[in-house]
């Protein structure tokens, strides 16, 4: 397969440039060489009909869990990333969650010499905050900087010690590269397994209150104020959390986020099974494990206030936390069963319900998937500039599809969304100019 | 039996019992008439019927429990069944992949009913989704459901009161933790009791005042929350007090128990303000002296021992229904 091909007829859509026009693109040497209407087919190139179909750069997520080294039974960075490339992205930044963790060059090492010897797209590693993800002491930071990490983080735990957070910050900053926390006081989460509200009073399980997490986003900010350094907070979920946010950027912080395409979709009524019905009795589908996630699927006043973050800006981005388990992690009771969807390769056709429905502009969508998230990364991706790796994606906005985690490439067919029809697929993914799906 | 009623049913028509939000009015009078019947049985001399021969029935407990346990066991001893009890304490139980082992093992077992009772909420629904030939009976599940214990309450108001139906019925004490409160949630508004929950705020979950629940054909939208114990009993029928676990004071929902028995207590004088023919509950097992006061489980008022006896008939009447009910129509 050559790296050369002519995308013909697609409508181009560029965040990066403002681009939003039907032409052509060429590609030549795995490179976009140029962007214009009618261009003629180059010899040993390929053609790629885009027409009624949309192309932009390669998506980038910032967040998702390989699961190798060591829970390989789950997924690995072959299988995690060919579902990323399925789901459209051509960047992936891999959790450090890992067993032995991603606290060392060693197995940093490892994960690289792995992406390059399976994976078909990048694949960006993030190293551990403190060694062995115990919040203890600080992982050598600077020696997982010079491998290459994005950033840190003890996604999974949060930072717990206030002290050891304020010394990552501050450290991090001299290797300018981010914090990323998930953020959820353990005392106040300690055993809860969804979100607290009336759906998990009707069900009797325990629940996270939304505090439980803005009072560690409240902290991470101010600790960001205090050092100077960069805080990211994974995976917001609660409309306190985007308020404290907003406010601190306004004061200049640098307090930076991320939504997951199920945070912008679904609520916690999901776990009583498909209904919404707040009284009719519990359908055998109840204690939907595929429906449990930290941060939790949370009310409908939150997941609307996710929208509107996104609209309005103080959501950065877009990222899967995609989180692949074994089926055998989810056949148990509810309070059991592992937290984790697997998104990659549903999360876009779910994000395209937003820009169905009129919430979102697919403009803004492709850019909180694209030129926002390579801003944060620093990086020159997520762009079909001239000169730029040819990452690009191509989907069809109106293709309807119904899911089926069946035929997921990921090992995770942990999705709560099995059996939804959705609109908007992907149709081809490029990388570095070679059609990889 | 229902003669009123053109479409006589014999059965509730339910593969299984998980909780009672799926059971109306007169799938709830259809099981007291059973009962009445099993009661029948347990005053004879001779306490055995052969209504359940070569069924098999198992009980599955992963919680210690013997007043459930053994009403379950009488129940299906006494319809001839063969009752198997299977306990496991939580270490062997710790992973789930074990429920999920152990579903599957005692369906190729070919158990007719699986009596159930787990730590975790939900464990009931699960089974049921692993299970397709056998009737699940959920005997307690976390802080979901106790949908058998809440029966024999509402039987048990029945007999004392002549009936349920706008009755003020006073839910006292940990109403967070308590699957036999949520439970029976369902089952007295669908009977038509006026329900107070009464408790300190920290076990008393504002959750189920939620708008959602507010709604016009909501069960839930008359129950009223008074944290103030006087002024819950004033004018009720039914005092139901409920276990107060000492874990309570040391996950920090209370100062300590002796406060929680002077504010919520059901005692003598307390007792004055509820109508003078009211009747105390109590799911068992009591902490006299901390939700209630010797002089109360034990006196005139109380009904808690005849609590158990209808519990071995209200059990009986279950097995019976779901083993030999046809229940091809509704899975739930």
């Amino acid at each position: 397969m050559t790296a050369n091909v002519l995308i013909k007829g697609g409508r181009i859509i560029d965040p990066s440039q403002s681009v939003d026009e039907i032409s052509d693109l060429l590609v030549t040497n795995g490179v976009i060489t140029e962007i214009k209407t009618s261009l003629d087919r180059p010899r040993n190139s390929e053609v790629f009909d885009a027409e009624g179909k949309i192309v932009c750069p390669g998506f980038i997520d910032l967040h998702c869990h390989l699961r190798e080294p060591g829970e390989e039974y789950k997924e690995t960075i072959e299988t995690g990333t060919a579902a990323a490339a399925a789901g459209g992205f051509t960047t992936v930044c891999a959790m450090p969650n890992t067993v032995p963790a991603m606290d060392n060059q060693s197995v940093v090492e490892y994960v690289l010499k792995k992406a390059k010897e399976t994976a078909q797209i990048r694949v960006l590693p993030i190293g551990c905050v403190t060694v062995g993800r115990k919040g203890k002491q600080l992982s050598e930071m600077s020696e997982l900087a010079e491998l290459g990490v994005i950033g840190f983080s003890d996604d999974g735990d949060p930072i717990e010690d206030s002290n050891i957070m304020r010394q990552a910050l501050s450290y991090s900053a001299g290797l300018k590269l981010p914090i990323i926390n998930h953020c959820e006081v353990p005392t106040l989460a300690h055993g809860a397994s969804m979100n607290e509200g009336w759906v998990s009073n009707r069900l009797g399980l325990k629940g996270m209150p939304n505090s439980a997490e803005e009072i560690m986003v409240a902290r991470d900010l101010s600790l960001a104020e205090l050092t100077g350094g960069h805080i990211h907070i994974a995976h917001v979920s609660t409309m306190g959390t985007l308020n404290l946010i907003k406010a601190a950027k306004a004061r200049g912080i640098r307090g930076t986020c991320e939504v997951t395409p199920h945070h912008l979709t679904l609520s916690e009524t999901l776990v009583m099974g498909p209904t919404e019905d707040s009284f009719v009795p519990l359908s055998r589908d109840a204690y939907n494990t595929n429906a449990k996630v930290n941060p939790p699927l949370r009310n409908q006043s939150d997941v609307r206030s996710m929208v509107e973050g996104l609209q309005n800006g103080t959501i950065d981005v877009i990222a899967t936390d995609h989180a692949p388990h074994n089926q055998v992690d989810k056949t148990t009771t509810f309070q059991d069963a592992a937290f984790g969807i697997s998104v990659l390769e549903t999360g876009f056709g779910s994000l395209m319900t937003l820009v169905d429905n009129g919430h979102i502009d697919v403009n803004t969508l492709i850019k909180k998937l694209t030129a926002d998230p390579a801003k944060l990364l620093g990086m020159d991706i997520g762009s079909l500039k001239k000169g730029n790796s040819a990452d690009i994606t191509v989907f069809d906005p109106s293709e309807t599809w119904i899911v089926n985690p069946q035929t997921f490439l990921s090992k995770g067919k942990n999705t709560p969304l099995e059996g939804t029809l959705l609109k908007g697929k992907i149709k081809a993914t490029f990388f570095k100019g070679r059609k990889i799906y | 039996m229902t003669t009123n009623d053109t479409n006589t049913r014999k059965s509730i028509r339910q593969k299984h019992i998980l909780d009672l939000d799926g059971l109306n009015q007169s799938d709830i009078q259809l099981i007291f008439e059973n009962t009445d019947s099993m009661m029948e049985v347990l005053n004879r001399g001779i306490r055995k019927v052969p209504a359940l021969r070569g069924k098999t029935i198992i009980t599955l407990f992963y919680e210690s429990s013997t007043r459930t346990r053994v009403s379950f066991e009488q129940a299906g001893k006494i319809l001839s069944a063969d009752v198997i009890n299977v306990s496991s304490d939580s270490s062997s139980s710790k992973k789930g992949e074990s429920l999920y082992n152990t579903a599957l093992t005692l369906q190729a077992m070919k158990a007719d009913a699986i009596v159930i009772r787990h730590q975790h909420s939900g464990a009931g629904y699960f089974l049921a989704q692993q299970m397709n030939s056998t009737s699940i009976i959920n005997a307690g599940d976390g802080m979901h459901a106790h949908p058998t214990q809440s029966l024999l309450d509402l039987y048990t108001i029945k007999k004392h009161l002549g009936t349920i139906s706008s009755k003020k019925v006073v839910i006292v004490g940990d109403l967070l933790y308590s699957r036999v409160a949520r439970s029976n949630l369902w089952g007295l508004t669908t009977m038509g009791a006026n329900i107070v929950l009464c408790g300190p705020n920290t076990l008393l979950p504002q959750d189920f005042l939620d708008s959602r629940l507010r709604e016009a054909n909501h069960p839930f939208r008359r129950i009223q929350i008074e944290e103030n114990i006087d002024n819950a009993l004033e004018g009720a029928d039914v005092v139901m007090t409920l276990r107060l676990q000492s874990e309570r004071q040391k996950a920090g929902h209370l100062p300590s128990l002796r406060e929680y028995s002077r504010r919520f207590g059901i005692t003598s004088k307390r007792l004055k303000i509820a109508n003078p023919n009211a009747i105390i509950m109590h799911p068992g097992p009591m902490n006299e002296g901390v939700e209630i006061e010797s002089d109360v489980a034990h006196g005139p008022q109380s009904v808690i021992e005849s609590q158990v006896t209808t519990g071995v008939a209200i059990r009986m009447a279950i097995l019976y229904d779901l083993i030999t009910g046809n229940h091809s129509e509704k899975e739930l």
